[in-house]
């Protein structure tokens, strides 16, 4: 709902509504709210009815693949005499993505339904939500959440009544970005440093503790409650262009931009519209120039394409870019794009596990690469070497970082050519900043 | 001044710090907080996975991890102290190092980059006198790093002092926060 702005008559408040609302943080408030219905619904229902209507809703994964979440719950398959996990990914570190945090800090307790939900539905006793160290107002709501659930017997061995056993257990990061990674995640969660395994096995067969695992991100998760209380048809109509993306989708801006902060609008939402009415264009004397739409691992578009989006997981495809996360970074014509990118390279850098080669030493080549023509050092060459070293580095690791730190130089290169050119031929970036007000 | 992380980290110099520490050492996991970890093991079918929570409660309680703290942890989860260190390593919010009094940390990834996080990491250097990143002022109450992206980019540029998370962070606005602190 625009947080922390005023909510914007465009948007379709049903994850964020509750957004800076304090009394819905806590289960007597969240209950006066609606809180927890879903999730009585869903106990008396069907494990196999439950991912039935997920499926049917169209629900797509909302931490940046886009996988169909009730296929992938149904990839769990009951009666193996194994225990199932639910892993909940909320280890949101990609640039510009700050989604889950409003979710896990203004509401809490529709994560707790959401990963009660999917776990049953999944034949799990047991979720783990595994929320970054850095994030300590998530958390601390996220604790206090989980004890009121269990105090009130939502949580534990007779869930909500009704004899089943559903356990949510709040784990803690310690810094590192690959852990959002799913495979690195179960590794960290199992103790271990968090370097991603190479699939397969795909988690539904050999997950977390070597059990049928699955995991969803935190916004997929409580989408699942609405869906549960309003049918999936529901949910199927909430899309402006075509059926393959549907319901709303919470969108972080941050950047150059009027009003940041996180929005939720139905898929297909005019990508223009938002920027410049509900988001309100950019600051004062400026212009947009750039945007990464999906968190800092997908292409960056150029305005031209931007502005032709329609806002859902092909729409971004067909401009030249990715939905991502929904984090939306906007850039204006007083920054350097070899800066940014740079910046980002370093990133990616920092954040590397180290295990593959081409990953290791390709994003540190990148960001020495990237930063001599930042600083004027670079050569024409230097534009072919990362163009080469971003081929390498592409498809060819056990997990998609080392892919994600050569999207953003590679599409830099290709759509701001000019910029890498005038820095490495001497004409220093000179940012428009007179008319800032 | 910036920490070259790419192409091998140069280490500031710790010396001082670790000469501070070196006291005997005396057990985290007793009475209250022994119970806590006997708590937290029942939530995973290995002792192995309470790893992360149970050298969160050593930096609780003793603000840094210090290598025997590294080999209680690993005598009673049953691992060697080799492997708890290798854990230690790769996450970065374990301080292998004491920290100053207040432990700033301040985000400079590229959304926050482009909305002036520069300047406040200069300014909080300048009014904290850490003088460099990494290390920790002379009175031994401020140490500054930069961050990789903290998950507030709407708020940018967001600063954690500790356990306190702080949104919209300018350079003007850095004296009071350190006033506040003190």
């Amino acid at each position: 709902m625009g947080y922390p702005n005023q909510p914007h008559q465009r948007e379709t408040t049903v994850l964020s509504r509750y957004f800076g609302d304090t009394e819905a943080r806590t289960l007597a408030g969240w209950k006066k709210r609606g809180g927890y219905k879903a999730l009585e619904k869903a106990l008396g229902m069907a494990p196999a009815d439950i991912v039935n209507v997920v499926k049917e809703s169209g629900l797509r994964g909302r931490g940046g693949a886009g996988f169909p979440t009730g296929i992938k719950w149904s990839f769990m398959k009951p009666g193996d005499g194994k225990p199932h996990y639910l892993c909940c990914n909320a280890d949101e570190s990609e640039p510009g993505t700050f989604k889950d945090r409003e979710l896990m800090r203004w509401t809490p307790h529709a994560l707790v339904e959401g990963c009660a939900i999917g776990a049953y539905a999944i034949g799990a006793e047991t979720a783990y939500v595994y929320i970054r160290g850095e994030f300590t107002e998530p958390l601390y709501w996220m604790d206090q959440a989980v004890k009121e659930a269990y105090a009130a017997g939502i949580l534990g061995k007779n869930a909500m009544g009704t004899g089943k056993r559903i356990d949510v257990h709040v784990h803690k990061g310690a810094g590192a970005y690959i852990c959002g990674e799913e495979t690195a995640l179960m590794e960290s969660l199992e103790g271990r440093r968090g370097n991603p395994r190479i699939k397969p096995p795909f988690p539904a067969v050999s997950g977390v503790f070597g059990m049928p695992t699955t995991i969803n991100n935190v916004e997929t998760l409580i989408a699942a409650a609405p869906i549960l209380m309003n049918g999936a048809d529901w949910y199927k109509k909430m899309s402006l262009s075509n059926p393959k993306s549907t319901g709303t989708k919470l969108f972080s801006v941050c950047g150059n931009i009027q009003r940041p902060g996180t929005y939720e609008v139905v898929m297909g939402f005019p990508f223009k519209e938002f920027l410049y009415d509900l988001c309100g264009g950019p600051p004062h004397g400026r212009k947009f120039k750039a945007v990464i739409p999906g968190g800092a691992s997908v292409p960056i578009q150029t305005l031209e394409e931007a502005e032709a989006t329609l806002m859902d997981y092909e729409g971004f495809v067909a401009q030249g870019s990715m939905l991502g996360s929904g984090g939306v970074i906007v850039i204006d014509d007083a920054q350097s794009m070899v800066s940014v990118i740079a910046r980002l390279a370093r990133f990616f850098a920092h954040e590397s596990c180290g295990q593959c080669t081409q990953c290791r030493e390709g994003t540190a080549w990148t960001t020495k690469i990237m930063e001599r023509i930042r600083d004027g050092e670079g050569t024409i060459e230097d534009m072919d070497t990362l163009l080469d070293i971003g081929e390498q580095m592409t498809g060819k690791t056990i997990c998609v970082l080392s892919d994600s730190c050569a999207v953003p130089v590679v599409s830099g290169i290709k759509k701001f050519r000019g910029e890498f050119e005038a820095l490495i031929q001497g004409r220093r970036f000179h940012p428009v900043i007179a008319a800032v007000a | 001044m910036t920490p070259d992380l790419v192409g091998g980290l140069e280490s500031p110099d710790y010396a001082s710090h670790d000469r501070a520490a070196h006291e005997p050492y005396a057990p985290v996991f007793t009475g209250d907080v022994k119970r806590e970890l006997d708590e937290l093991l029942t939530r995973y079918p290995t002792k192995m996975a309470a790893l992360l929570p149970a050298l969160w409660i050593v930096q609780r309680e003793r603000r840094w991890v210090s290598e025997e703290g590294m080999v209680e942890v690993a005598d009673l989860l049953e691992l060697t102290p080799a492997y708890v260190k290798g854990v230690v390593t790769f996450y970065t919010m374990y301080h292998q190092h004491p920290v100053g009094k207040y432990f700033i940390q301040v985000c400079t990834t590229s959304p926050c980059g482009i909305c002036g996080a520069d300047d406040v990491v200069k300014a909080l250097l300048r009014h904290t006198n850490a003088g460099e990143l990494g290390l920790t002022s002379p009175d031994g109450r401020f140490t500054v790093i930069e961050v990789e992206c903290l998950g507030a980019c709407g708020f940018a540029t967001p600063v954690m002092v500790n356990e306190e998370f702080i949104e919209s962070v300018t350079p003007e606005k850095v004296p009071d926060l350190l006033a506040r602190l003190a």
